[in-house]
């Protein structure tokens, strides 16, 4: 009857969002009443599970799960689902986690609720809120099934730790051909860039910036913050940077605690995709962008004299409190 | 090569996103309504499978009469037929389950779909179609090639890409890069013309119990006031940023 969470890990490690997963999981368990089992596949180490509040940890070690494949990593879950008969399964909002959650949801014939904010709103009738119309609006999503399948969203609920055993157990779910009905020839990332997905902070760029030769300065930015570079969809359309940069409604969606928009005017849709975020600075010589209304911290001013600026004042900080 | 598109019919991207009936349901007063961006991603890439390969493309949407005009769009664009499942679209299973029944009747090579539609973002239906009809499934696409009944897709990965390859049928959901913005079409007099004397097929749904209910919506909290720094004074703003967004 315990909650069951998927922990995603990555070269056998885990993110910071897997253990706000975990967190999540732990504080639906303490609305019902009961313990936390997650479920990690070919990870190193899950004694920090524990420390987020995972009571039990499922341990799955198989060379054929080495590369992410949604459909047997979807049937290793549902199977510790069935394994633990657990009601209500947690996962995260991934790339991967998305990916896998419809095929587990039709597994297990539960409900799904994606792009969950906070716990619910009440668990008899199960009741969650979820962003909708790309964060200009939430719903309260009630999930009538008997399995419930909740996916949060990163930096929505937090990491709360809440000290647990996290006992490990070996689990050998059965895995058979029909699980590995797609291949994967290849796998192509860069392993020394900071991602859209796992930013902390995404400095973004836009029309204002005149041109692609300008970028060096958001670079130089991104670089001492570590943080993820990001663009509008114009500059993705004219081409200035590579469209996997595009942010916005029907680019990526971005959830960081900080974003960074220079010459960024703020079109609906683009507010509309990063909205999530925790803060927003903008930065725009117009001091009538509309962006201005949804930021936190605003700078009117000339891109190429502030951002330079920014720049060497946040490394002689970083320099001074390091 | 038989291709279905699954289209959704959407608030424009523009829309103003209200809530009537004590916010129990979106207000659609004033709202102009469109194919969702991701799907017309995906359908656009069909096209190209039409008429570089010679694929036949129909087009569906699950929903009331009213998504008829986006049906007749998706025609006017170059779709062969459409078909309409008549019913209102409760929950992404229940789509899902509808489609799954167009799906088989069709009997299928390629099911392209959104990877989201920019109203519910729920982002479920593709994966729960592929796994109700028994096909492989790629989420996030951003490239697909068939030659020889075999498939190679290009998925999104956070980060970078994967390249896939599965054999048909496959259900992939794409967004934008399986085509580019500057691909989308615009259709003209002529398309509009023809998509009037194209097949609009009408089709009875099935008795689908869904699993999941938007009981309420809910509008984001006002936003507080913008703090304003001025660009003499940016040692304020990083103080801001450490002090307040915890950020640095």
């Amino acid at each position: 009857m315990s909650v069951l969470v998927y922990t995603e890990s990555e070269n056998g490690k885990f993110k910071k969002t897997t253990y706000e997963t975990v967190s999540y999981a732990k504080g639906i368990a303490d609305e019902m009443g009961t313990s936390v089992t997650a479920v990690a596949i070919n990870a190193d180490d899950v004694s920090a599970l524990g420390t987020y509040g995972a009571d039990k940890v499922l341990t799955v070690s198989n060379d054929k799960l080495s590369k992410f494949n949604a459909e047997a990593y979807a049937d290793v879950i549902a199977q510790a689902v069935k394994k633990e008969d657990a009601k209500v399964v947690v996962i995260g909002q991934s790339a991967n986690d998305k990916y896998l959650a419809p095929l587990l949801a039709v597994d297990l014939e539960a409900g799904y609720a994606s792009n969950v904010v906070a716990l619910p709103e009440s668990t008899d009738p199960f009741q969650v809120k979820r962003t909708a119309f790309t964060n200009k609006g939430f719903n309260i999503t009630e999930i009538s099934t008997d399995i419930k399948l909740v996916g949060i969203s990163k930096n929505a609920y937090g990491l709360k730790e809440n000290q647990a055993e996290a006992t490990a157990e070996e689990f050998e779910p059965q895995l058979g051909e029909e699980d590995f009905s797609i291949n994967i020839e290849s796998v192509d990332k860069a392993t020394n860039k900071v991602t859209i997905a796992d930013a902390e902070i995404v400095v973004s760029g836009g029309r204002g910036l005149k041109g692609p030769e300008n970028w060096g300065m958001l670079e130089e930015l991104a670089d001492v913050l570590g943080a993820a570079l990001a663009c509008s969809k114009p500059v993705s359309d004219m081409e200035w940077r590579p469209h996997e940069e595009h942010v916005g409604q029907t680019g990526k969606p971005v959830a960081s605690n900080l974003y960074i928009a220079v010459g960024i005017s703020g079109a609906i849709q683009h507010l509309a995709g990063v909205g999530a975020s925790k803060y927003k600075l903008v930065i725009n010589n117009d001091p009538d962008a509309p962006f201005f209304k949804a930021a936190d911290y605003g700078v009117v001013g000339d891109a190429f004299e502030v951002v330079p600026k920014l720049t060497e004042k946040i490394k002689a900080f970083k320099a001074e409190n390091d | 090569m038989k291709i279905l598109v699954c289209i959704s019919h959407v608030p424009d991207t523009t829309s103003k996103i209200n809530f009537t009936d004590n916010d129990t349901k979106f207000d659609t007063d004033g709202v102009q309504f469109v194919i969702n961006p991701n799907d017309e991603f995906g359908l656009t890439r069909a096209m190209w499978f039409k008429e570089k390969q010679g694929a036949t493309v129909d087009v569906v949407n699950v929903g009331g009469k009213e998504t008829e005009s986006t049906l007749r769009k998706a025609l006017a664009i170059g779709a062969d037929n459409a078909i309409r499942v008549d019913t209102p679209a409760t929950d992404g299973f229940q789509v899902a389950k509808q489609l799954a029944k167009v799906a088989k009747d069709g009997d299928y090579d390629l099911i392209i779909a959104g990877r989201e539609s920019i109203d519910y973002n729920g982002g479920m239906v593709p994966g729960m179609l592929a796994k109700l009809i028994g096909a492989n499934f790629v989420n996030t696409c951003i490239g697909i090639e068939i030659e020889d009944e075999k498939a190679t897709v290009i998925r999104e990965i956070e980060g970078g890409t994967e390249t896939i390859t599965s054999g048909l049928p496959l259900v992939v959901a794409g967004q934008k890069g399986i085509v580019e913005e500057s691909d989308l079409r615009i259709p003209n007099m002529r398309g509009i013309m023809m998509a009037r004397k194209k097949p609009l097929n009408v089709v009875d749904a099935e008795e689908v119990e869904a699993k999941t209910e938007a009981v309420k919506f809910e509008k984001p909290a006002p936003k507080g006031e913008t703090k304003m720094i001025d660009p003499d004074n940016l040692d304020e703003l990083v103080d801001l940023l450490h002090n307040d967004a915890k950020a640095i």
